[in-house]
């Protein structure tokens, strides 16, 4: 009994991906920062959480290898952004997920991100939609619960 | 102690190399969305070909200053028209803009008495600020919203008066509302123009029907096929004071496509409709604009 209990913490997604520590918080589904869409048409769309995954990973590898932000990802937490990202996608994209992630305003605290920054993240997760032959209308559709998260990325 | 005068201005000159640098750490490099710039309109500024959008020329964002050239053609059944245009766009928040216009009479220039091939020419200076929203993030309701100017100057005033133009010069004001749905993949802009030129100013402003300026929609809806590629229609209400030359609203359908970040191609089927006497002016436009 005992060793099934260690062997399951272990299978934790932190215990398996060693993340760094954050501040406590609260864990809510609105912490996502968009309503998730209604019925599956999206999910769909996007490949599942298969190709959900799939999109995140690419997405995070072109931010922290990218000439022009890769230096604000940098100093994060890559292994745990991975993880809340695909979360966040999956929630809002309706295909079976929570989001257990911190708010948009508390995860860019302090990042000192532009305007310009903000449309280069746009591009490299169109590109990383395209590879996965996402829609472009569903690519927008998925755009349009982002954009209002602007205000809470963007340092004025 | 007297300082030579050289060396004053050596440290001038240095302080404010040294403060420029700093500047330049805070000025991001150009990173505008693919096409939220929208194209150079005929009149100079950015937005649709027709008609200008809340939108600030140029690749650069709230934190850079960026510019557009754009080079536009339209044959129609009896005409040829061009423009050439430039803007510069700061902060994404103010636009100025100049563009040269010239409109080739062809035959009916000499139908009117005018000579085979005259050219009307006008210049156009732009200027225009964002007030409020934004055309792709904020709230999904709220659109970008700017107000701007034009002042034209026609270079034929003699010819524009003789045909019976009050003025050779004008000034257009208008407010502009633009916003890209996300949604539905859809760019939606409206315009009010309040304008008393004719055809758009190449002749003249006002006339025997009326001289005061009125108040005119404008208005394009895109559809965005792809991350480069667009397909709309614009319409463009106009005035008509010319008891002579009946002048009839403008329409026209277009396709963009950006080559690249800098570069941005569009054809148009354009319909401007009865232009100097003749009817039925269909043809269509291209434009190069290029964009930094």
């Amino acid at each position: 009994m005992f060793a099934f209990v260690a062997f399951a913490a272990l299978m934790t997604p932190q215990a398996a991906a060693q993340e760094q520590p954050v501040e406590p918080y609260k864990i809510d589904p609105t912490n996502a920062g968009a309503a998730p869409f209604a019925g599956d048409g999206m999910a769909r769309a996007f490949g599942g959480q298969d190709g959900i995954s799939r999109i995140v990973d690419r997405f995070v590898t072109a931010n922290f290898a990218d000439r022009r932000i890769g230096e604000i990802f940098m100093n994060q937490d890559e292994v745990r952004l991975r993880r809340v990202l695909f979360e966040q996608f999956c929630y809002i994209l309706n295909a079976g997920c929570t989001y257990t992630g911190r708010d948009m305003r508390a995860a860019h605290k302090d990042m000192g991100v532009q305007q310009g920054d903000m449309n280069r993240l746009v591009e490299n997760l169109q590109a990383a939609m395209q590879a996965e032959r996402v829609p472009f209308a569903a690519q927008n559709r998925f755009l349009a619960k982002l954009a209002p998260m602007r205000r809470d990325v963007v340092e004025r | 102690m007297i300082v030579p005068l050289w060396t004053k201005v050596a440290v001038a000159a240095g302080a404010l190399g040294i403060a420029a640098a700093a500047d330049a750490q805070q000025i991001a490099e150009p990173g505008k969305l693919l096409l939220t710039n929208g194209i150079g309109t005929i009149e100079g500024a950015s937005g649709g070909g027709l008609t200008p959008w809340a939108v600030i020329a140029g690749n650069a964002t709230r934190d850079g200053i960026g510019v557009q050239a754009s080079a536009t053609a339209a044959e129609l059944k009896d005409y040829d028209f061009q423009v050439a245009g430039v803007a510069i766009g700061a902060l994404d928040r103010v636009e100025l803009s100049y563009a040269r216009q010239r409109f080739d009479t062809n035959w009916v220039g000499g139908a009117l008495g005018l000579g085979n091939d005259y050219k009307f020419d006008q210049d156009v200076w732009g200027a225009k600020v964002k007030l409020a929203g934004d055309m792709v993030y904020g709230s999904e309701w709220m659109p970008s919203i700017a107000a701007g100017v034009y002042y034209k100057r026609s270079l034929d005033a003699p010819i524009v008066r003789a045909v019976g133009a009050r003025k050779a010069e004008g000034t257009d004001l208008y407010v502009s509302a633009t916003k890209l749905f996300l949604r539905w993949s859809l760019l939606a802009n409206v315009t009010l123009r309040a304008t008393n030129a004719n055809q758009n100013g190449l002749l003249g402003f006002g006339g025997d029907k009326r001289n005061a300026r009125t108040i005119h929609p404008e208005g394009s809806l895109a559809y965005q096929v792809s991350r480069r590629f667009v397909v709309g229609g614009e319409f463009r209400s106009k005035p008509d004071n010319l008891g002579i030359a009946r002048e009839d609203d403008w329409f026209d359908a277009f396709a963009a496509y950006a080559l690249n970040r800098n570069l941005t191609a569009t054809v148009a089927f354009a319909d401007l409709g009865s232009v100097a006497t003749v009817e039925g002016q269909r043809g269509v436009l291209f434009q190069i604009q290029g964009s930094f």
